[in-house]
């Protein structure tokens, strides 16, 4: 570990504090459906869109309506990608002439970028058309961090509000998310890339003589735009196979920290949004502060891992860190918080291969996936992913002060517990029982590259990413086989839905019941204690339940490693 | 019933019966109430099937096998037992109070004519009818006094054997069947049919045959469901694990891992825990009519209590002799004893305590003075003494000036008032009245013939400890709100001595009822308690409303709390007992998951040494073989149950410390101690189980 790496970590950390006081207000005032500079110029965009779709900002819905408009909104989108994959042959902006994308590919990639995940079992140069790429998933990338911004904002009026029924309008709030929020960051993001020397070409790739005198085609398209959304909405379906390690995608240093920060931006923000809804901007600070808790374990452990090495190596008298799979212009450092930053979000995005870390350092991005992506998480999805941990701390460690637990003056109550539950048992459902079946397939454990306990932690790093809606691959693993293309599939629709229900059918409940007023007999939630009671209850949930699957892999690959042993 | 006949926790009278509940229990229909010792129970008769299988085939490591499935059915038969004992108070209890409903022959009355009656079994009576309970006999079921009055021993249900006063109309009209009167008659018009009487609804909460689970408990149990529910994926995926390593693990040690997994502790002493809730309660001598009436207490956040006999003693004493410019306090003082001397209310009693206590002015003996005592009226408003041709009198302050005038015009003839002719003396007694009345006392002037005196200054004495017990009350974050009829001058002034954070003067049921439904609006719970029948819609409306057994039927059908001592200062034990119960739960709950690390510690490199033997590094605890480490971490899980059984039923101590503070502790006791202790217990357990040779 070096100064160097570590003022480079710090950078990133001040400037993503910084962002979340201006960020939050934006946004709160958005959601609010108060006036911003932004008005002006998407204000008559916005009521057109409501005009065409029927709806208005005024009119209210109960969660059921709320959720069955974003099923719906959701399965359309999922048809059109679909299609427009199964089609892309017979539809323009196709300079290198690509065919129909097979239908499990298609299936997979459908729901991948539908639910968030933007796992990838294609390289992008070499499947998809310009248009798929622009209408399709492109698209997808901003209703689908559109979407999981949405469900937080519903989530957060089911504190802020009291004794009503609705929780907002999922159309205007999809709406707002997209046009106030993601769409102006995304335009300023893309032009600094392009200034940066990424691609931004409806051209078709390039054919290059090497200095060798042999031919090579270089990939262009559209990518300054798609790593800008790509990024801030969390997707992290790189453009190039290589994602953010290829030049094209993630040029140099200064590239690298603000497609860093753009993950974080948005989930971070809405810590703040929540604090300023719920009147109290400690609220969202002790949540803040409890990602940034478990954000730094996470970084000193991966860091150090990789700093360190493997020891075997280094026994044969290569001094240094592990630099296997990891771009020399980011460094250990960089990679590591890299990979740290792309799996607490559910970005997925990579700029090494996760593969070459260490046992310990692939550890962390696996945990930060299993704990449910809630260290600032997805857009939307990480902040009602640590809402729903919250609520289960609250009701253990609440009944401790002898009351019903409440938190924000919410009681917390058998229907909330019941949801709660539910949300966090889909992840161990897909993640383990899939990863179960995978492992005594012979021809899913035909997809691994290597044997033994690394074998174990690609499978169930795949499962983990997809459940999670992460996207990132361990690499290693041959995904684009219908086994995985449809289980995949299956897990990412698992990690997204069965979470998203619970948490509206809680906002839904929260936010018909009455606000109890704080007392002195009330467990204050925006200080240390809370903090560290909600980090202990999420590692030890987190940790209990994929301890034993841990175990068979990273860590025995560890200790192996540690006796002389490597896969 | 009393609290003299309280049972302690380790009495083998209620030991032994509940080791063989604890096999009854067994039952799968009880055991299904209980999703997780459910569970266990499953999957123990699973690992008792293998084991025989073992047996039959002779192969594995029997002896091994049968110590786990042994010690896994003690995990549930020590939770049965947890419960049994819990439940066994209660039946001790319940058995004390049915030796008291004894059959009894009742006096059904045909007519308003109180001979013609006719015997019936007093199981035969239904609502409505009219019964005649005499001297010596029991009352045959629960009823209204409507005609009489009688004195009446509620020792069965009460414990307390002074006997109390019951009568018709007011307050105090309510009899319970079982208990006897022991003079006069009364007719009793019935309230309640065989069957449905307050002793048989006592009976049947102590004995817990009525329990239900209550809103919190329900929302624990799903939560221990998802645990379990956690812990079986997370259990059920390792075979497939190990195969792809190319290793076997044999199904009684996951049974066993994942055993020690769910919250078995918290699993087993969760109804254990209820039970003994209710069971304090009536240590306190307090009935709840529901579980969630217990827990509602715990939520409180306001608290309104009446102030007389709350707040403050009951009656008004004297505590100062406040003199008019030219008397003395020696004179008034002595005026005063005087004209109390044959005053028997406390108020006159006070008087002459207080000159006694003051002034050394001794009682003197009425007969020698030749006086005459003028006793209070509602007219006249004062009371006094005429003797040796002197008057004097005391009373409220207009009073007593206009009765100076009538007796002045009268002797002299001449006509002017007081006002008058002692302009000075009259101002003054009626300023000191009207200081004494912003101090929120009472004002009683004296006149000793015709010539104002001065003012006997009378208060409400605020109970000794009030004001610590409201001040622990507001540090738990609840508001106290002083009821009282009293002007609000007078309200605010004993509510500042007493240290309540809010009062409602002049209150009337309309206006109290109105107050907690305020409450209730901002998203408080209330608790109240109170007597009367005009009590009742506040009672009702209250989520904590506590009615006094003295009181009025309507009154006690209102509550959904009944205290038998009729004490209102209770109301804060009540809400201590229901906070208890939530943290009693709450620390259970974070211990049992606290646990699960060490156990996993345990277990895991045990399971999977044979294949992957770099994981013994895990074993941090340095056990000493594998089996000895699944031995020892669902032997811990067991004797967990039992080492806990004590607190369950006792309760975590409650402190009125403010939340932050408590839970800070609590999360270092139960959580930090439960992630320690295992590590420690398992170890312990793991070299004694060698040393012995079991592993």
């Amino acid at each position: 570990m070096t100064i160097n790496g570590w003022i480079q970590i710090l950078v990133f950390c001040g400037v993503v504090t910084l962002l979340v006081k201006p960020l939050g207000g934006h946004m709160t005032r958005v959601f609010n459906g108060e006036r911003t500079l932004l008005s002006r110029i998407f204000g008559p965009v916005e009521r057109g869109l409501y005009a065409v779709a029927g709806t208005s900002e005024r009119e209210e819905q109960h969660w059921t309506t709320y959720a069955a408009a974003l099923l719906f909104f959701n399965l359309a989108g999922f048809l059109l990608l679909y299609f427009l994959q199964r089609l892309q042959g017979a539809l323009p902006f196709n300079p290198a002439g690509m065919g129909a994308v097979p239908p499990e590919l298609a299936f997979n990639t459908a729901v991948s970028f539908m639910t968030n995940t933007n796992w990838q079992n294609y390289g992008g140069e070499s499947t998809m058309s310009y248009l798929v790429q622009m209408a399709g998933l492109t698209v997808q990338n901003f209703v689908s961090a559109a979407t999981g911004i949405a469900i937080a904002i519903a989530l957060i009026r089911g504190f802020s509000r009291a004794s009503v029924k609705s929780i907002g309008n999922f159309w205007v709030d999809l709406t707002r998310a997209t046009l106030y929020v993601l769409l102006p960051l995304s335009v300023v993001l893309a032009l600094v890339y392009v200034y940066l020397g990424m691609p931004q070409t409806l051209g078709a790739y390039v054919e290059a003589t090497t200095l060798e005198g042999g031919r090579q085609t270089i990939a262009l398209g559209p990518v300054a735009s798609q790593v800008a959304i790509k990024m801030l909405g969390t997707n992290g379906g790189g453009f190039f196979n290589a994602n953010a390690a290829h030049p094209f995608e993630n040029p140099d240093a200064i590239s690298n920290l603000m497609q860093m920060v753009s993950i974080f931006a948005i989930g971070a923000a809405l810590t703040n949004v929540f604090g300023r809804m719920v009147g109290n901007e400690r609220q969202g600070w002790a949540i803040f502060a409890t990602m940034a808790v478990l954000f730094l374990v996470g970084v000193v452990v991966c860091y150090w891992a990789e700093a360190a090495g493997n020891p075997l190596v280094n026994a044969l008298g290569l001094e240094g860190g592990n630099m296997e799979g990891k771009e020399v212009r980011f460094g250990i450092s960089l990679s590591a918080l890299f990979a740290v930053i792309t799996t607490a979000a559910s970005c997925g995005a990579v700029n090494a291969m996760h593969d070459s870390f260490t046992a310990l350092g692939g550890l962390i991005p696996l945990i930060n996936m299993e704990l449910g992506e809630i260290v600032v998480g997805g857009v939307g999805a990480g902040f009602y992913g640590i809402l729903l941990f919250v609520i289960l701390a609250i009701f253990v460690a609440g009944l401790m002060v002898g009351r019903t637990p409440e938190y924000l003056g919410k009681k917390i109550e058998a229907k909330e517990v019941k949801m709660a539950v539910l949300a966090i048992l889909c992840l161990p459902l897909a993640m383990l029982v899939l990863t179960g079946i995978a492992v005594v397939l012979p021809d899913a454990v035909a997809s691994i590259a290597n044997p033994g306990p690394h074998g174990f932690s690609e499978i169930l790093y795949a499962y983990t990413s997809a459940a999670a809606n992460n996207g990132s691959a361990f690499g290693g693993l041959t995904g684009n086989t219908t086994w995985y293309n449809i289980t995949l599939g299956i897990a990412m629709l698992m990690g997204r839905f069965l979470v998203i229900i619970p948490a509206l059918a809680i906002a839904g409940s929260l936010v018909a019941k009455k606000t109890v007023p704080v007392s002195a007999g009330t467990f204050p939630t925006d200080g240390a204690l809370f903090v560290g009671l909600l980090s202990g209850v999420i590692l030890i949930v987190g940790g209990l339940t994929f301890f034993p699957a841990l175990a068979v892999g990273p860590i025995a690959e560890h200790l192996a490693m540690l006796l002389g042993q490597t896969f | 019933m009393s609290q003299s006949k309280t049972t302690s926790l380790l009495d083998a009278r209620i030991l032994v019966p509940a080791i063989g509940d604890a096999f009854r229990k067994l039952d799968p229909r009880t055991l299904a109430r209980n999703p997780v010792m459910f569970v266990v129970a499953a999957v123990s008769a699973l690992a008792t099937l293998l084991l025989v299988r073992d047996l039959s085939a002779g192969g594995g490591n029997i002896g091994f096998s049968f110590q786990i499935v042994v010690w896994l059915w003690f995990t549930v038969l020590f939770a049965n037992f947890a419960e049994a004992v819990a439940e066994g108070r209660g039946k001790a209890q319940a058995e004390s109070l049915r030796r008291t409903r004894t059959e009894t022959q009742a006096k059904l009355l045909r007519g308003d004519d109180i001979n013609n009656f006719k015997f019936v079994p007093g199981t035969s009576l239904k609502v409505g009818d009219v019964v005649l309970v005499e001297a010596g006999e029991i009352i045959p079921s629960d009823g209204e006094v409507i005609e009489g009055v009688a004195s009446v021993n509620e020792a069965a249900i009460t414990g307390e054997s002074a006997p109390v006063i019951r009568e018709s109309g007011g307050d105090r009209s309510a009899v319970t069947g079982g208990t006897q009167v022991l003079s006069d008659w009364i007719r009793v018009r019935i309230t309640a049919a065989s069957g449905s009487t307050f002793i048989d609804r006592m009976i049947a909460l102590v004995e817990g045959a009525e329990r239900q689970k209550t809103p919190n408990e329900i929302a624990l149990n799903i939560l221990l469901a998802g645990m379990t529910l956690i812990f079986v994926l997370a259990t059920a995926t390792i075979p497939s694990f190990a195969t792809y390593a190319g290793g076997y693990i044999p199904v009684l040690i996951l049974v066993a891992l994942f055993v020690t997994l769910i919250p078995t502790t918290i699993g087993a002493l969760l109804s254990a825990i209820g039970i003994a809730g209710m069971d304090r309660l009536v240590r306190f001598n307090v009935l709840a009519m529901s579980g969630r009436a217990v827990e509602a207490a715990g939520d409180v956040d306001t608290l309104l209590l009446d102030k007389t006999g709350t707040i403050t003693l009951g009656n008004r004493q004297a505590t100062e002799f406040k003199p008019v410019r030219g008397v003395t306090d020696e004179e008034l003082a002595d005026a005063a004893q005087l004209a109390s001397l044959a005053d028997e209310t406390p108020e006159g009693r006070s008087i002459v305590v207080l000159a006694k206590e003051k002034y050394g002015i001794r009682a003197r003996d009425m007969g020698s003075l030749h006086a005459h005592f003028v006793p209070f009226t509602a007219q006249s408003r004062m009371s006094g003494i005429d003797f040796d041709g002197s008057s004097i009198r005391k009373g409220a302050v207009d009073a007593v000036l206009r009765h100076v005038d009538r007796t002045t015009v009268a002797s002299t003839g001449g006509t002017a008032s007081v006002a008058v002719r002692e302009p000075q003396a009259a101002r003054e007694l009626q300023a000191i009245a009207d200081e004494i009345a912003r101090a929120g006392g009472t004002p009683l002037a004296v006149v000793r013939d015709g010539r104002p005196l001065g003012v006997v200054h009378l208060k409400d004495i605020v109970k000794g400890g009030i004001k610590e017990r409201f001040a622990e009350l507001r540090r738990m974050g609840i508001r106290t709100v002083m009821i009282t009829g009293d002007n609000p001058m007078t309200a605010a002034a004993i509510a500042a001595e007493a240290g309540v954070d809010d009062f409602l003067a002049q209150a009337t049921p309309e206006n109290k009822l109105n107050l907690i439904r305020e409450e209730q609006a901002k998203g408080k719970l209330v608790a109240m308690c109170g007597d009367g029948t005009n009590d009742a819609p506040a009672l009702a409306q209250a989520d904590v409303g506590v009615a006094m057994n003295t009181g009025t039927v309507a009154a006690r059908e209102a509550g959904n709390m009944v205290d038998l001592d009729s004490d209102p200062t209770k109301l804060i034990e009540i809400v201590e007992i229901g906070k208890q119960l939530l943290m009693t739960r709450g620390a259970l709950t974070t211990f049992s998951i606290a646990n699960d690390v060490a156990k996993y510690f345990a277990i895991i490199p045990a399971m999977f040494l044979a294949f992957y033997p770099q994981l013994g590094a895990l074993n941090i605890m340095g056990l000493t073989t594998p089996e000895s480490a699944i031995l020892s971490a669902i032997i811990f899980n067991a004797l967990i149950i039992v080492a806990l059984i004590p607190l369950s039923l006792k309760g975590v101590k409650y402190r009125p410390v403010g939340a932050g503070a408590l839970l800070s502790r609590n999360l270092l006791i139960y959580g930090l101690g439960g992630l320690i202790v295992p590590f420690i217990g398992i170890k312990v357990i793991d070299v004694v189980i060698t040393t012995v040779g079991l592993a």
